[in-house]
């Protein structure tokens, strides 16, 4: 099983410090909530996690190999990483799109080998995109361009996928449908990193949930743990009531506080 | 993985194998094929020397810059992730001929030297690292437009100020008909000063074809399937500017092959960046040989300039597709 751990991690995104001393390591076969306010440097995790940035202290760890001495394919095939709002350029079929997420294995989309052809089928099918191969990929709703871009991530078969609100701008019934195919992912023994803003789908969806507030982590732990009201109000400036039944938690966001 | 199985390419190949036999009998001299054909492998007199001196390095340069222009416009497309890009959104013919016009000004070099292709191809560098500066690196198509139509103006004006500037009446004629674009009067002397730069181009821009697939669905994607995204970028600029400095230098301005070619094969190739880079540099091969044959065939007293020609289709074309996608210009970044 791939671990992936991140030490002691500092980013600056020009002059400004992004993240500081952040350690972590998400658990695989769990699915990973990281949640914060805009600007706490939820992306440049994730892309640090994806080995996309460069630390200027710190490092990322996959199986005590270190992410920056990696080569660009081998890490490419440990590590799926989806961008937020990502878009396809041309109107390719959307089982290219998806055979996209064999390149690092060295599969060339029109020439995929037996393999490469079962791993997009299987990525199509968990994401309930079968029958949309030849669509071309622009035609395809948000919804179901969202999926899209998921089952490519997930062709990849990579043992850590990193998502970036993967469900922003979709519809309830969508929402629900990604964060299913992500956490039954996660079960299938892979490490899935998800940033997200909705904090109810986070409590219900995630195993464990990182808060990060301003390039540092506050708390991590299981939801109940993490989502309290005096967390809400610290971490993101707001009066919310935390409320249980029988489906798990629900946060409800009720007014933003006054600017400390 | 860059051919395809489609008939796309033998039928572009038999297409200019056509072209190239028109090519080779259409002149003032009246040829027939079987004659062309004869005079090009043995001696025929007067019209081997046609054929060979004439004919045959006016169908290669048309062959080998059509190919480079295709291949470029189709690279740049695929790498900005918009079909109006072209090595002329950047100025970089403009300022490839600034480049030429400089060194043949200076009184240094005449028009077959060594020195024309690599002051070209210095100008085309430097026209797409500055609009590639000024603009930014994630930017939007219309400001790379107004960068590039700014360096290409700029580039212009150089050129026109050393017209203007120029004390030799010869040189300026010079400088004017090479400038318009043509592949009149060419010979093998121009091919050979052409072809090195035009396969080292080819060969910068091919291999970026699996990279340009995974561009298709950004930068950061492409980056996370293992894809060294600058390095890709380095080849396609690099692979554009020399070829339009090799063109440049040997034929003058002849701009919009690269903008129209790929948009002729891309709907047969499932719009696939990579599958479209052989097909686009055939394709302009083709269109830029069937333009020159039909420079040839206009009744003028002198001959229509091919340059001047394909600015007269490109343009309209390149306003069709404007209209046709202005939507989705407004926002899409570059």
């Amino acid at each position: 099983m791939m671990r992936l751990e991140i030490r002691s991690l500092t980013v600056d995104l020009g002059k400004r410090r992004a993240l500081e001393g952040i350690s972590l390591s998400p658990a695989p076969g769990r699915l990973t909530a990281l949640i914060g306010p805009n600007g706490a440097g939820k992306t440049t995790l994730l892309r640090a996690m994806a080995g996309l940035s460069r630390p200027s202290a710190g490092e990322v760890v996959l199986n005590a190999a270190s992410l920056a001495r990696m080569r660009a394919s081998e890490r490419a095939r440990a590590i799926a990483y989806l961008p937020q709002g990502g878009g396809v350029a041309w109107p390719l079929p959307v089982a290219s799109v998806v055979a996209l997420g064999r390149l690092p294995h060295g599969e060339e989309p029109d020439n995929l080998p037996p393999s490469g052809r079962e791993a997009v089928a299987t990525a199509l099918r968990s994401v309930g995109l079968q029958g949309f191969e030849g669509r071309p990929a622009t035609s395809l709703s948000g919804g179901e361009r969202a999926r899209m871009l998921l089952a490519r991530a997930l062709a990849t078969q990579a043992p850590v996928l990193l998502a970036d609100e993967p469900i922003a701008a979709l519809d309830p019934r969508h929402q629900l449908i990604v964060l299913k195919v992500l956490r039954a992912h996660a079960r299938t023994g892979a490490t899935v990193v998800v940033i997200l803003h909705d904090l109810t789908l986070a409590a219900r969806f995630a195993d464990d949930i990182v808060l990060l507030e301003q390039g540092k982590i506050v708390v991590c732990g299981p939801p109940e743990t993490v989502l309290t009201e005096a967390r809400l109000a610290s971490g993101f400036g707001i009066r919310a009531r935390v409320v249980r039944d029988a489906d798990g938690l629900s946060v409800v966001a009720q007014s933003p506080l006054p600017e400390a | 993985m860059l051919l395809t199985r489609s008939p796309l390419i033998p039928g572009l190949l038999a297409l200019l194998v056509a072209l190239s036999l028109a090519s080779l009998v259409i002149g003032p001299a009246p040829i027939s094929i079987p004659m062309a054909l004869k005079a090009l492998v043995s001696y025929q007199g007067a019209a081997s020397i046609v054929v060979r001196e004439l004919r045959l390095p006016r169908t290669l340069l048309a062959l080998l810059i059509g190919w480079i222009s295709g291949l470029a416009g189709a690279g740049l497309q695929g790498l900005l992730r918009n079909p109006l890009a072209d090595t002329a959104v950047f100025g970089a013919p403009q300022a490839a001929a600034f480049g030429a016009v400089l060194v043949i000004y200076s009184g240094l070099v005449g028009t077959l030297s060594w020195a024309l292709p690599f002051a070209a191809i210095a100008g085309a560098l430097l026209s797409i690292a500055l609009v590639v500066a000024v603009a930014g690196r994630s930017a939007t198509i219309v400001v790379l437009v107004l960068a590039g139509l700014a360096v290409g103006s700029l580039a212009g004006a150089g050129t026109s100020l050393a017209i203007s500037l120029s004390p030799n009446p010869f040189a300026v004629t010079e400088i004017v008909f090479w400038l318009l674009g043509s592949f009149e009067d060419r010979s093998m002397v121009h091919v050979m000063l052409a072809s090195p730069f035009i396969l080292l181009a080819t060969l910068l821009i091919l291999p970026a074809a699996s990279g340009l697939r995974a561009l298709a669905l950004g930068e950061e994607t492409a980056r996370s399937l293992g894809i060294n995204v600058a390095l890709l970028r380095g080849r396609i600029v690099a692979g554009a500017a020399i070829g339009t400095g090799a063109a440049v230098a040997v034929a003058g301005s002849i701009g919009f092959i690269g903008l129209v070619a790929p948009h002729l094969v891309r709907p047969f190739l499932g719009y696939d960046p990579a599958r479209t880079l052989v097909p686009a540099g055939l394709a302009g091969a083709a269109l830029l040989l069937a333009a020159d044959c039909a420079v040839r065939l206009i009744p003028s007293g002198a001959e229509v300039k091919v340059g001047v020609l394909t600015a007269l289709l490109g343009v309209p074309f390149f306003l069709w597709v404007i209209a046709r996608r202005k939507a989705e210009l407004v926002e899409a970044p570059a």
